[in-house]
């Protein structure tokens, strides 16, 4: 499903914000490429700067944001355009589904409206024209009596519906980019999976790209087809679903599956990682992650890892000692601790990046 | 875990009910309905195991969890410690007990308060019972080792700390007067992934180590399997099904159970991609109003594609009840069938 050319290429994508504490570096060179027809899956956990690079993707940085790096979508560059010209990449070309429906929609406005004002805002189509179609978009992401509910506002629908109802509205203008962030995080787990079907749904329709930004790796590994890892604002890890979840070669990675608690295995003693993530103000030199790295030796502290394939050429790490990952369980590394009494106390939570 | 001894419980909930009222607006606020967040609970927990309150939002498992505190008065039912009800204990009696009753909540930012240092956090449970004394100081900075924190740090203020560090200082608060009996509110939902599992590896051995039993209260079953001896899984009020953990996970027997399972995604991309899915449509009904008969019916994929019309009648008038139909735990569903999913 795969085309040859890459739709968005974000290289070297850097973001900071100045505050009063000093520079938070929240995403410190990313590059990654997305291919139409594919699900890229971002995961990261609290401060990986998952979030913060979609949001530059999509130009809704705050305006004190420092940004550099490129992003390159249609031929245009779009951390260079207007703001004119970016409204009509926003929604056109590329769209956004957050995580909470309840904010992403207006509250004074129907459902049918809003999904229309979508189609209107870019084509030039009649309102009856674009409410009829509103409709048939509420059919699509199954939402039962799409006509009556065209005509509801937004909290008389459920949390599950609501996000269905952003759904419709990020797809009413076949973009080639669907951005997902945090999509199903703040709902139940059996509406979850009603939304992540509409999410396949939407994207099979559409046949766009998505880029799905989530901390759940179960979601992931259901959903992506290739994964890159994030961690302290940069990509450690990137390669194919199968390679992320079976052959790691990023310590980080290693570590976070070995924490999960699995429905599906009989209890076993988890592996946590230790410490927490670094300051993204003062940022120590080297490997992010060396302070909590089993593996960590001198060099991990004094150069920071570049990201660099092994024997598959899809598959990068950032790690100087990935071959010593591979082939490892997490407890072959990770001791199953309870706590580490060294552990020493963060520094201040940085801001512009969600939880 | 280790097995739970099966002597006498250490507490029992019977038939517990809580209604909350819904009132009108305007100058005089008459009642016009109730929430009927728990209707009608009943389990036991033995000495040193886990049982686990399972559902999704507004299935009543937080209000249950402090209703078997007697947090919250209780509108009919029952909660017994010890043997002793709860409810008719004199004030005095009951401040006594809530040492051994202790509770550690979901948000580790909510729940500290933020202008006292850890310290004082740790020791006001010890102070409130009047036993700080001479050994207080030692004591808290014992309770802080035990939770993998330094003690150095305890003159520190909770916004010092991170989220899991926080949680283990709630933990710490909770065992400050030797509990026999832990609830857990969600208490691992607010933490980052890789942080989780410290906490979860720090509530296994603290059981080990002082025999505490639990109540934890989750949503989320991948830690609830890694965590728990049995499980009570709650919908609308009710405990639809409970069972041994395993006996849950391998031989599911109520509708819900099984969709429940089937939609929680697994970390292994072969196997979330081959499983076999049974996804349940529409929304969970309001509280204030739920379904006749059986108050899963609405949602449920066996009523709308396998019985028949007679079937779904029974199910639409009479209130399936929580027994063993032969599948070796107690499912609360007329045609209740067991299925292997994972």
């Amino acid at each position: 499903m795969t085309s040859t050319d890459p739709i968005l290429t974000v290289e070297d994508l850097t973001v900071r914000f100045p505050t009063d504490d000093g520079l938070v570096q929240a995403v410190r060179g990313v590059s990654y490429d997305l291919y139409g027809g594919e699900v890229l899956g971002i995961v990261g956990e609290s401060g990986s700067g998952k979030s913060v690079t979609s949001m530059a993707v999509m130009g809704l940085l705050p305006r004190t944001a420092r940004v550099s790096g490129s992003i390159r979508f249609e031929g245009k560059d779009l951390l260079k355009i207007s703001e004119k010209e970016m409204n009509t990449v926003r929604g056109l070309g590329i769209s956004m589904v957050f995580q909470d429906p309840m904010t992403s929609l207006n509250p004074v406005y129907t459902v049918g409206d809003q999904i229309a004002e979508a189609i209107t805002a870019h084509h030039d189509v009649r309102k009856d024209v674009a409410r009829k179609q509103a409709v048939e978009l509420l059919d699509l992401v199954h939402i039962p009596n799409p006509q009556q509910r065209a005509r509801e506002y937004p909290h008389q629908l459920s949390g599950g519906m609501r996000q269905r109802v952003v759904i419709a509205v990020a797809i009413a203008n076949n973009p080639k980019v669907i951005i997902a962030d945090e999509p199903t995080t703040a709902l139940d787990v059996t509406v979850q999976a009603q939304i992540l079907e509409a999410l396949q749904t939407a994207q099979k329709e559409t046949g766009a790209a998505m880029v799905l930004i989530t901390h759940d790796l179960g979601v992931i590994a259901g959903q992506a087809d290739r994964v890159l890892v994030m961690y302290a604002g940069k990509a450690v890890e990137t390669g194919s679903v199968d390679e992320i979840f079976y052959t790691p070669r990023m310590p980080y990675t290693l570590g976070l599956l070995g924490s999960l608690p699995r429905l599906d295995l009989k209890t076993e003693r988890l592996t946590p990682i230790s410490g927490a993530p670094p300051s993204m103000i003062n940022m120590p030199s080297g490997c992010p992650f060396s302070a909590r790295c089993p593996l960590a030796q001198d060099i991990c502290t004094r150069e920071e890892p570049r990201l660099e394939a092994g024997a598959n050429a899809g598959h990068l790490a950032a790690c100087h000692f990935s071959d010593q990952v591979v082939g490892h369980d997490p407890a072959d590394l990770f001791r199953t601790s309870t706590a580490d009494p060294s552990e020493p106390l963060p520094a201040t939570v940085n801001p512009g990046e969600n939880e | 875990m280790s097995a739970p001894v099966k002597t006498e419980p250490v507490l029992s909930a019977r038939d517990l009910v809580k209604h909350f009222p819904i009132r009108s607006g305007g100058v005089i606020r008459r009642r016009v309905g109730e929430v009927q967040a728990v209707s009608g609970v009943s389990f036991d927990i033995y000495p040193r195991e886990t049982l686990a309150l399972v559902g999704e939002s507004g299935c009543g498992k937080s209000t249950t969890a402090r209703l078997s505190l007697n947090l919250q008065p209780l509108t009919s039912g029952q909660v017994l410690y010890e043997g002793k009800e709860l409810a008719k204990l004199p004030g005095k009696e009951m401040q006594r007990l809530r040492r051994s009753m202790q509770i550690v909540f979901q948000d580790p930012y909510a729940s500290l308060d933020p202008r006292v240092p850890v310290n004082e956090i740790v020791a006001e449970p010890l102070r409130i019972h009047g036993l700080y004394g001479d050994g207080g100081r030692e004591r808290v900075r014992e309770l802080l080792h035990t939770v993998g924190l330094r003690p150095e740090h305890g003159n520190r203020f909770p916004h010092e700390f991170s989220g899991g560090q926080r949680q283990r200082i709630g933990i710490a608060r909770a065992l400050a007067l030797r509990p026999r009996l832990l609830v857990l509110d969600e208490p691992v939902s607010a933490l980052d992934v890789s942080i989780q599992a410290g906490v979860l590896n720090l509530l296994e051995d603290l059981q080990e180590e002082f025999g505490l039993s639990y109540l934890f209260v989750s949503h989320d079953l991948s830690v609830v399997r890694h965590v728990s001896d049995r499980i009570a899984v709650m919908y609308l009020g009710k405990i639809v099904e409970i069972a041994p953990t395993e006996e849950l996970f391998e031989k599911p027997a109520h509708p819900y159970t099984q969709a429940l399972i089937s939609a929680i995604p697994i970390p292994d991309p072969r196997k979330e991609r081959t499983r076999e899915r049974i996804v349940i449509t529409g929304d969970v009904p309001s509280p204030a109003n739920p379904p006749s008969g059986c108050r899963f019916r609405t949602r449920c994929p066996q009523f709308a594609r396998q019985l028949s019309e007679s079937q779904r009648e029974r199910c639409v008038n009479e209130e399936p009840a929580l027994t063993d139909h032969g599948h070796g735990h107690p499912a609360a569903c007329h045609y209740a069938e067991t299925r292997q999913l994972i």
